[in-house]
């Protein structure tokens, strides 16, 4: 117990990866090996639910008014390049992980019926994907952070190639092509600020906290704030995924089982934006002041842009995934902003996509899983029906068009209130959002529950087994109760926020003069 | 206390709501009575009005300049530099709407327990019903801005859940998808508003931002150039939130499209409540209208406007409810047009008025169809005064309120608003001819609306036998359409809310007596009276024009009469002046010319960026990139096809690589 007093963060990153991997252990049973893997799912859920529990432990302990990372645990690893392996906590990482650790349970409990062959394997993917994630969330060390980031990418990789649907692979393929990319990239960025704090410090380091230090310049495009700043920003900006590099999204998420979208949506595309939070904005606040602009006008065109596709979308899951990069525009948008306000917002946005996004695939999940199709014209008068579903899925419709009580509100008028000040013309543009993201929510949930049953095949379909609805209510709560407590969240995340902040703006006041330097110059 | 008025609502709607959830949905479409969840609703709404009651009295007993009653009931946000509370503030103007509003929604409440008794999803309905009055409620006592908004997009979702109610009717499902849609547009106004005003006022309590505005106006007497624009702008852009709430153009297209909703709805939500909250948000914020001149011109032009516009489409219509909801969007257009000339008072008055004879009338349209069998179309209608005598007596009170005839309700509120109109220092004889000539229209198609329903002989085959009750579901359509109508009055539980309806149409108007009007003198503190020397217009004329507006709507009536006596004629002058005729009952193609300008071309453009820009350009860049490597793979015979495997290795090497050069080269 004492071990675990000291060392909670690294216990509940690596517990699910081990709990599955002793779940390989148990014996198959030679007379009914389907049995076995029954047992399989079982494990599983136990230990998505004691992660969530581990997790619990975390948020009671983290003061929100104590040290900025909490919790922190460093063993020396590679010393010679300054690795360690370097974990600890503040606001911005305990809400993602315990989305993290919530979502889990909630997946695996709605893969139960979905996922029929290779039931070991999925799950253990499944396990060492949350590792992966939590252990993303936690580290302090850049290099630790990458090497979770990369982690993570091998459990998707397989879920949707091995589980996924008819071009799985093309998907897949595309998915890992793109992120690849993005993370070589960063990868370079990583050695380049190592090497940097050997020039001003005299050793290799790797920890954030020494990083944040490094004095690096700025001003123009090709100093190495901006490039430095980039070259993280394009691994994260294709992780939210910022438009236009959103397009591996709506095939992974139309291939991918259903648990692989929920979490990809809902935890993976996070790891973007809490990128940009933790390392992006405050290592390079001058490259990030010369970005800006660039960054806050494509979050807005996002919004619009991902609203307008989603539209006309034949498929359900691509509309969702379109939707994604709609309301990831959003986020884009408020951190952007660079104040307290619309930070927050934007935050709180990630958490609310992934509840209300998780959620929307869940459902999408047990509609298809009864009828083995998402096209929207396959289905028509689904209330009629299934009215718990429609009661549910008219909850979540309702959370994604952020009506306020419903936690997508809270998101996103506090992004738009915030990103006012810094630019009210992006934040008109973004507020169309508003209009178009209610035009593709509910002309969609019309067409597939409203008007007469027009398909034999829907007329007799089960509603909402006690599985879906144990699935669907945690959700449900969810989005309640961050629409209307948010400030259980916002007590132990305001700190980080105003630290994030501090941290990001500090050079700007410097930067805003050398800019307007150089467009002088440029005038000339 | 004062939060308990929200509360009772919420409570019915969890009851009936869990209700539904958990015994009617499983188990699937068993019919069970109304009565129970409606003795449910019905309660919760009319302990609520018990409560605004009681809180009237006690705000009466307050001294004039001090009454208002605040309650915090929790802080909802808190973050660094913003912190806003769910807080409730009941003033004279919030006192009054909560008065009003629950008062009428707990006798459409009752009227539902009657009406909707053969539907199948009853707990549903009235969990809907009172989760409107929730919201409603919210909106009217939100002591900020955000609360109010809640309680705005609140009334816009049940507004969309309860028009399509009957959502297995697809047309009905897209009515509501629509007031939904157009609402939004209305709500991205509201929300600018809502920024503008925190970025210059810091702060979106409303009483606050009374007081930052009074300061913004008393460091000089002119307001500076600069804060006017803001002024205007946050004002212009709140008034498009209520474009979209209150039906005004061109955001009204929503309305008569909502009208497939049960008739209680109709009257509760499209005629008597949620659409007036346009008025109170401008009525609550006249400190910052009073400001912008150029603001409140907009208010007024539109509210004219549309006064005038709708009553030309609803002299056309056919369908019973379709009349009342065009005439509903024109006597918004009155209360606009009161607001805009900065007589808000008069604009309440005619909200509260309205309330009551508007519900009088579509609760009597739907004790028509009730009656009827679901008929809605009022050529097919006729005679029916002595088949329903008691809803004949009762629609009679509501017409002759909405056409002014004094002394009923709508005569001095409306005929208030038009005096304001001619003479008030932002009046002009324009925006008073517009007015008067909406009255003399609306004397018109309302006698057409009554003429052709209740009197004359039946157009319409009787049944023989007498088995009313027995065969009419509102779920079950057109069932004896064939077999003739057996025309009933309705049940009791339906006629007590008409006939007490009936009174407040015809007594309601005292309240709103001119220049004794009770309610400008309650409103007194929150909307501070003109003063009357600053009116342009010698005193003598009100009498002239109030009796021109009762001339006119006489004239209206007499000629609606006479032109519908002999049915024969009025077909014939319909086919004499048919191109307008086609015009006016096609709604001057209005949602046409949307659907051409606005709806397909976004349509096309998302398909087109779709197709032509993520699939084309986008994906065929990424996927380029990837087989170049794949070339360059071949070349070099280092593996063979384009297989994970391939791409791994190269980005392994590249990766190797730069990791080496970092780390050896560089050090």
């Amino acid at each position: 117990m004492a071990w675990l007093e000291s060392h909670l963060l690294t216990a509940t990153v690596f517990f699910p990866f081990a709990w599955g991997l002793i779940g390989l252990m148990i014996p198959s049973g030679n007379q009914d090996p389907k049995n076995a893997q029954n047992v399989t799912k079982y494990w599983t859920l136990i230990g998505t639910i004691i992660t969530f529990l581990l997790s619990i432990m975390i948020f009671n302990r983290y003061q929100a008014g104590g040290p900025e990372f909490q919790m922190a645990e460093t063993v020396p690893w590679l010393t010679v390049v300054g690795i360690s392996y370097n974990v600890g906590l503040d606001g911005l990482s305990l809400w993602l992980v315990l989305l993290t650790t919530f979502l889990m349970p909630i997946a695996v409990l709605g893969s139960f019926a979905a996922i029929e062959i290779r039931r070991k394997e999925y799950y253990l993917f499944l396990l060492a994907l949350e590792t992966g994630m939590l252990g993303a969330f936690v580290a302090l060390d850049i290099f630790l952070f990458y090497v979770f980031w990369e982690v993570m990418l091998i459990p998707m990789y397989f879920l949707i190639g091995i589980w996924g649907g008819k071009d799985r692979i093309y998907a897949t393929m595309k998915f890992f092509l793109y992120t690849m990319v993005g993370s070589l990239l960063m990868l370079v960025a990583i050695f380049y600020i190592s090497y940097q704090h050997k020039l001003q410090f005299g050793n290799y380091s790797m920890a954030l906290v020494d990083l944040y230090r490094l004095q690096l310049t700025g001003g123009g495009f090709w100093a190495p704030q901006s490039l430095l700043f980039l070259a993280f920003g394009f691994a994260f900006a294709i992780k939210v995924p910022l438009f236009p590099l959103h397009t591996w999204l709506p095939d992974a998420h139309v291939q991918a089982p259903t648990a692989g979208s929920v979490i990809l949506a809902a935890i993976l595309l996070k790891m973007g934006g809490y990128g940009f939070m933790r390392f992006a904005f405050p290592l390079f606040p001058q490259g990030l002041a010369y970005h800006q602009n660039l960054f806050m006008i494509l979050g807005a065109v996002a919004i619009i842009y991902g609203a307008w596709v989603a539209m006309v979308q034949p498929d359900i899951k691509k509309l969702v995934a379109y939707s994604s990069v709609s309301h990831m525009g959003y986020v884009i948008l408020g951190l952007f902003s660079l104040n307290t306000v619309a930070a927050t917002g934007a935050y709180y946005q990630m958490l609310n996509h992934g509840i209300s996004t998780g959620a929307l695939f869940l459902l999408v999940g047990i509609i298809y899983e009864r009828r083995h199709t998402r096209e929207i014209s396959a289905f028509g008068g689904i209330s009629k029906v299934m009215p718990l579903f429609a009661v549910a899925f008219m909850i979540i419709t309702l959370s994604a068009v952020a009506l306020p009580g419903t936690n997508g509100f809270v998101g996103e008028f506090l992004i738009l209130l915030g990103s006012w000040k810094t630019s009210p013309l992006l934040t008109a543009v973004a507020a169309l959002g508003v209009i178009f993201g209610a035009v593709y929510m509910l002309w969609m949930f019309q067409r597939v529950m409203f008007g007469p049953v027009t398909h034999k095949e829907n007329e007799d379909l089960k509603d909402l087994n006690f599985r879906e609805i144990l699935v669907l209510v945690p959700l449900i709560i969810a989005v309640f109760g961050m629409g209307i407590f948010p400030n259980f969240v916002f007590d132990k995340l305001n700190p980080s926020i105003d630290r994030f902040i501090a941290r990001s703006t500090v050079a700007v006041q410097v930067q805003t003069a050398s800019t307007q330097g150089l467009l002088m110059a440029k005038g000339k | 206390m004062l939060a308990l008025i929200a509360l009772f609502p919420l409570i019915g709607f969890a009851i009936n709501g869990s209700w539904y959830a958990f015994f009617q949905a499983p188990q699937g479409r068993t019919k069970s009575g109304a009565t129970i969840p409606g003795i449910i609703a019905t309660t919760a709404i009319g302990l609520s009005f018990l409560v605004s009651l009681l809180l009237f009295f006690e705000l009466k007993g307050l001294p004039a300049d001090n009454r208002v009653l605040e309650q915090v009931v929790f802080n909802w946000m808190n973050i660094g530099g913003f912190s806003l509370d769910v807080a409730f503030r009941l003033d004279p103007l919030s006192s009054l709407f909560t008065l009003f509003v629950t008062g009428v929604a707990t006798l459409i409440h009752l009227y539902s327990i009657g009406y909707m008794s053969h539907d199948a999803t009853p707990g549903k309905f009235f969990s809907y019903l009172n989760l409107f009055s929730f919201a409603m409620l919210m909106l009217i006592l939100g002591a900020n801005l955000p609360i109010m908004f809640l309680g705005w997009e609140g009334v816009g979702l049940c507004s969309y859940l309860l028009i399509g109610y009957w959502y297995a009717d697809m047309e009905k499902a897209s009515a509501g998808k629509k007031a939904f849609i157009v609402n939004r547009v209305g709500d991205f106004g509201f929300l600018l508003a809502m920024f503008m005003i925190f970025e210059k006022f810091g702060t979106l309590d409303m009483s606050q931002l009374r007081v930052g505005v009074f300061a913004l106006a008393e460091h000089g007497h002119q307001l500076a150039a600069a804060d006017l624009g803001i002024i205007t702008a946050i004002c212009i852009l709140l008034f498009v939130g209520a474009m979209g709430k209150s039906a005004q153009i061109p955001l009204y297209v929503w309305l008569p499209d909502a009208m497939a909703g049960p008739t209680p709805v109709s009257a509760l939500i499209h005629a008597a409540t949620m659409v007036t909250s346009g008025i109170y948000m401008v009525a609550r914020l006249n400190f910052m209208y009073n400001l912008s001149p150029t603001a409140l011109e907009v208010v007024a032009i539109i509210g004219g406007a549309t006064a005038f516009f709708a009553a030309t489409i609803a002299i056309a219509q056919k369908d019973i409810k379709k009349v009342l909801a065009y005439s509903t969007v024109s006597q918004l257009g009155y209360m606009f047009l009161g607001c805009g000339v900065g007589a808000y008072a008069a604009g309440v008055s005619h909200v509260i008025t309205h309330a009551f004879f508007k519900a009088l009338l579509f609760l009597g349209a739907g004790s028509v169809i009730h009656g009827m069998h679901e008929e809605q179309d009022i050529t097919k209608m006729g005679g029916l005064r002595s088949k329903m005598p008691k809803t004949f007596l009762t629609f009679a009170a509501g017409w002759l309120a909405i056409c002014g005839i004094p002394p009923f309700s709508g005569f001095f509120s409306k005929d208030e608003i038009l005096w304001q109109a001619y003479a008030s220092p932002h009046g002009s004889k324009i925006l008073w001819a517009l007015g008067a000539m909406t009255a003399v229209m609306t004397a018109f198609y309302m006698t057409r609306l009554f003429y052709l329903t209740f009197l004359g002989t039946p157009r319409f085959k009787e049944a023989n036998g007498d088995d009313h009750g027995k065969s009419h579901g509102h779920d079950v359509h057109s069932e004896n359409k064939h077999a003739g109508i057996a025309v009933h009055e309705s049940p009791m539980v339906m006629v007590l809310p008409l006939q007490i309806l009936g009174v407040l149409s015809i007594i309601g108007g005292f309240i709103a007596i001119p220049h004794m009007s009770w309610i400008e003198h309650w409103l007194d503190t929150v909307i501070p009276a003109h003063d009357p020397a600053s009116l342009i217009a010698a005193p003598s004329m009100e009498w002239v024009l109030m009796s021109v507006s009762v001339v006119g709507a006489a004239l209206g009536i007499f000629v609606g009469f006479k032109l519908y006596a002999d049915l024969k004629k009025a077909e014939e002058l319909k086919l004499r002046f048919a191109g307008l005729n086609k015009l006016l009952e096609n709604k001057w193609y209005i949602d046409e010319l949307y659907e051409a300008t606005i709806v397909r071309p976004i349509h096309a453009l998302s398909v087109g960026l779709w197709k032509g820009f993520d699939i084309a350009v986008i994906d065929r860049t990424v996927l380029g990139f990837g087989r170049v490597s794949q070339w360059s793979g071949q070349a070099l015979r280092v593996i063979q096809t384009g297989s994970l495997q391939h791409y791994a290795l190269v980005l392994l090497m590249g990766l190797i690589a730069s990791v080496g050069y970092l780390l050896y080269g560089l050090a």
